[in-house]
């Protein structure tokens, strides 16, 4: 995106200024709030405490704190959050509904059916959920996927594989819960709305380098978006591989998914939310990556700083980032039809 | 010109007949299926009114007649607001829900279990469907507000907004209190059983206005699939038509919501096949909606009755597992229109 | 024109699923001409077009562009050859003319080249040409039927490639328009590149075409100057339409003047 360009008359006649803006006040945000986290909790730090015991090397209980206890956390869910939100851009400018997330594919549902059979049948552990959750997700989205193509994938075949896939395993989810004691019940339940106070360092590596790959090849995937966007025959006209182009956005949407709810269980609605609220932020054309992924990465850290913090007993993560989130859009919602974006 | 082949009128005819039949055959199972082992003369008799042994009787007026009611009624109230939805946000994605229904209902029922201690379905009743009037009301003034008045997308949008708050709230309360968790995932899987006429009798006439208006609104909704402006040139009034079809979904889906829970995929499927069928006459799909919907939603109580017995599987769990191999065998057949 | 023609077909049997449109179709595109495609509803043209284009593969024969079969070709090296002016594209919600225009480039574009300065330009001299340059910040969403035309046209031509396949291109504007834009197409056609257009106006296609094709049910009935194929016995063999071929007077190429059912004498 260039900053300004000249006509053959010289004049200027693009100024994308808004979005560079807005995207450089969103990761300045997300910067300020990750700070401002750390140094939230049982042992209050101000802002400047926070800096210099990350940067200290002393051992002292404060750089304990704020390294190995606080760190992993406010890093997961800033990374996490950015995962989501660039997977449901991914997905919602792919199947070109705003209705369209990774839930689409079923992946959400289906890794909540694989995590569900592991609780209900092997107990509660972490690895074995988390390996559920992921061979769930996987084999959904291959189920939809094989289900929905026949000589190349049709959007609106998807949609409706998915829909009927997703039906399908959300009642035999409900009947497995059904079926359990009450307590099991409500531990996979939580589960199921995701949660990041399970997550340290240890847990956190894989993903860490699963998104070192993944957020860079996601970027890579821009331009051929904005071909996509186009539509079919004019992107081909402009010649890119329409159908290797979505299989790639596809498998790498999925993957962005998986990370996140493999380690932390399926946290609902950042991927749909957070796509929205960036291209209205941005006033763009089509749904921006990066300002998706900042929009995430804010809202999934002020959600779980909130989940933490203010709300009483464990309320997951995941039921947070539903509320806030979706007053967000709605303030938004209302605020453009006013005509005030 | 005449109509395309696949869609001639006696195609059509023939469609509404065979979904007529079949909606007969499910009802009589209904009647004539249940825990209990009944011969399908006793039903007979007991229904005409002849003597029976009084626990036959019970049975089958008491007990089955009432279910299978609501279950006809609910389900041709999900069917055609699931239609109507569609033809609104001619999103192919969108179902009653999308409006915040479920997620209106399923606060206010939580409110009366969490606070006020509601346990039985007529204790429900009122809560859900003042549930669902007062998310629909806010869906649309957020969407129905200034530029853009109600346009497919913004209802959209906030009808997913409002209901993602909602449900947030919802799962807090559930998630918090193991009682109510009971109640509560119990009454949101959606299920037939333990109602009878005080749980219908209420509700049917809210359901029948629904009806009404929806049958008013098929041209209407015909001439905006054609595309705002030309629905506008055809004199149609878009945001009048947009607030009504809302009425009637919130009618429909709140009344069926109302007496059975909420209840998943029924609005959603049933619309599309009955597009692929035929063809993309509103009229035409609401009818054939109305046909099709209970069969669905019936079928799928006989199953939940029968697999279990003498236990019940809540019917909203059975819906999208009967439903969901049916629709994607169609999606797979060359020629299926998106909307 | 000595070379062999850079766009051909040899014997193609195009079909949707298994509707069968044409078969054996074998049609060679002058090197350098303003070609257009004519015929009546349904009878191919645009099928044709678009198996020109690569957006439609042949079941059988295949389609040659500078002499090696067009699917041998990487997609975007094609792209740098053969620009389209596509029938249905879809213009994302809130983009602006200018952003739009800009996505032509992408054939041109790589990983580590992009929007340098001879792709505005590109964009800048397409927007100027079709005279959509006051519009460049304006949102496409809000503009007229004619004016989201002539963005389509600006943004096939900012792929500033050698041939140029046009599928009605004159659709929504009103006859100023229309002459304006065949005008620029004939300069570009003066300027050496080669074109090939579906025109629904028979009397636009004699006028500016230098080679032209008369298609029904899927075969080419006649090809040629437009002196030579647009004859009254022609035009109601093709479109079944009774009339009188004059020499137009302005521009001396032939001129339909249809005899309808109430001027028949």
């Amino acid at each position: 995106m260039t900053a300004t360009m000249r006509g053959a008359r010289g004049e200027v006649i693009r100024r994308p200024r808004r979005a560079l803006a807005v995207t450089i006040a969103l990761a300045v945000t997300a910067l300020v709030l990750a700070f401002v986290a750390l140094g939230l909790g049982d042992y209050p730090l101000d802002p400047l405490e926070v800096v210099r015991a990350a940067f200290a090397s002393d051992g002292s209980f404060a750089t304990t704190i704020v390294l190995d206890w606080r760190l992993p956390r406010v890093l997961v869910a800033l990374l996490f959050g950015a995962a989501l939100g660039l997977s449901g851009a991914l997905f919602q400018s792919l199947t070109r509904n705003p209705l369209g997330s990774p839930d689409i594919i079923g992946f959400s549902t289906g890794s909540y059916t694989g995590a569900l059979l592991v609780i209900t049948v092997l107990g509660t552990g972490y690895v074995s959920t988390a390996l559920g959750a992921l061979i769930g997700g996987m084999l959904t989205a291959l189920l939809v996927y094989l289900l929905a193509y026949r000589q190349g994938m049709q959007g609106f075949r998807l949609i409706i594989v998915g829909i009927a896939v997703t039906a399908m395993l959300q009642s035999f989810n409900i009947w497995l819960l059904l079926r359990s004691s009450t307590e099991v019940a409500m531990t996979a339940s939580i589960w199921g709305a995701g949660s990041l106070s399970l997550v340290g360092w240890p847990q956190a590596w894989p993903s860490l380098i699963a998104f070192a790959i993944l957020f860079p090849a996601a970027l890579l995937l821009t331009r051929p978006l904005r071909q996509l966007e186009l539509g079919d025959e004019a992107a081909r006209a402009h010649g890119l591989r329409v159908e290797g182009s979505r299989l790639v956005i596809l498998i790498v949407g999925v993957a962005l998914i998986a990370v996140v709810t493999a380690t932390a269980g399926p946290i609902a609605f950042v991927a749909l939310a957070a796509p929205q609220v960036a291209k209205r932020l941005t006033a763009s054309a089509g749904l921006p990556l990066v300002p998706a992924a900042l929009v995430g990465a804010v809202l999934l850290l002020v959600a779980d700083q909130l989940a933490q913090h203010v709300l009483p007993g464990s309320v997951p993560v995941g039921v947070v980032t539903i509320v806030v989130g979706g007053a967000y859009l709605i303030w938004l919602l209302v605020r453009e039809a006013k005509g005030r974006l | 010109m005449a109509a395309p082949a696949r869609y001639r009128p006696s195609r059509r005819a023939l469609a509404l007949f065979l979904a007529l039949v079949a909606l007969l055959l499910t009802v009589a199972a209904s009647l004539a299926i249940g825990s209990r082992e009944i011969p399908l003369h006793t039903v007979w008799d007991a229904l005409r009114g002849l003597p029976v042994t009084s626990g036959d009787a019970a049975a089958v007026l008491d007990l089955r007649v009432p279910r299978t009611v609501i279950g006809l009624t609910a389900g041709i109230a999900l069917g055609v607001s699931g239609a109507i939805i569609q033809a609104v946000t001619r999103n192919p994605l969108a179902d009653p829900g999308i409006l915040g229904v479920n997620a209106g209902s399923a606060f206010f029922v939580s409110l009366a279990v969490g606070l006020l201690g509601v346990t039985s379905p007529q204790g429900y009743l009122w809560f859900a469907f003042l549930g669902a009037f007062v998310a629909t009301v806010i869906v649309s003034l957020i969407g129905a507000v200034g530029r853009g008045a109600a346009s497919p997308a913004r209802l959209t949008l906030a009808g997913v907004a409002l209901g993602a708050v909602l449900t947030g709230i919802v799962s807090a309360v559930r998630l918090s209190d193991p009682k109510s968790f009971e109640i509560l995932q119990v009454w949101e899987s959606g299920s037939l059983q333990d109602r009878g006429w005080d749980v219908a009798a209420p509700v049917i006439p809210f359901i029948a206005a629904g009806l009404l208006l929806a049958a008013l609104l098929g041209p209407s909704l015909n001439a905006m699939a054609l595309g705002d402006d030309l629905a506008a040139s055809l004199g149609t009034r878009l945001v009048r038509t947009r607030l009504l079809a809302i009425v009637a979904v919130t009618l429909l889906a709140g009344g069926a919501t109302a007496m059975a829970g909420p209840i998943a995929f029924v609005g959603l499927m049933i619309p599309h096949i009955a597009r692929w069928i035929v063809g993309p006459d509103q009229r035409w799909i609401i009818a054939l909606t109305v046909l099709l919907a209970p069969v669905l939603l019936l079928a799928s109580d006989i199953v939940a009755r029968v697999v279990l017995r003498p236990g019940e599987l809540p019917v909203g769990v059975v819906t999208a597992i009967v439903g969901a191999p049916v629709l994607i065998v169609l999606v797979r057949r060359r020629r299926v229109s998106g909307l | 024109m000595t070379m062999e023609p850079r766009l051909r077909t040899t014997d193609v049997t195009l079909a949707y699923d298994r509707r069968v449109i044409s078969s054996d179709l074998s049609v060679s595109i002058p090197d350098g001409s303003f070609t257009v495609i004519v015929g009546p509803n349904a009878c191919g043209k645009s099928t044709l077009l678009r198996a020109l284009s690569r957006l439609l593969a042949p079941s059988a024969g295949e389609v040659v562009l500078d002499g090696k079969s067009i699917s041998s070709y990487h997609t975007k090296e094609a792209a740098r050859r053969i620009g389209l002016l596509p029938q249905s594209a879809i213009a994302p919600d809130g983009i602006t003319v200018a952003d739009l225009v800009g996505r032509g480039r992408y054939p041109h574009q790589t990983l580590f080249r992009q929007n340098r300065v001879g792709d505005d330009e590109a964009v800048a001299l397409a927007m100027v040409a079709t005279g959509v340059d006051d519009l460049a910040t304006r949102v496409v969403d809000e503009l007229s039927g004619g004016q989201r035309q002539r963005v389509w046209v600006a943004m096939a031509l900012a792929q500033q490639t050698p041939i140029l396949l046009l599928d009605e291109p004159t659709t929504f504007l009103d006859i100023a328009h229309q002459i304006e834009l065949l005008d620029l197409f004939a300069d570009l056609h003066e300027a050496g590149s080669t074109l090939v257009a579906v025109l629904h106006d028979l009397n636009h296609a004699a006028r500016y075409a230098t080679h032209l094709i008369a298609m029904k049910d899927g075969q080419v009935v006649a090809e040629g100057p437009p002196e030579a194929v647009v004859t009254a016995e022609l035009v109601e063999e093709v479109f079944g339409l009774p009339c009188l071929v004059i020499a137009d007077p302005v521009s001396g190429t032939p001129l339909v003047i249809p005899r309808g059912a109430r001027h028949r004498a």
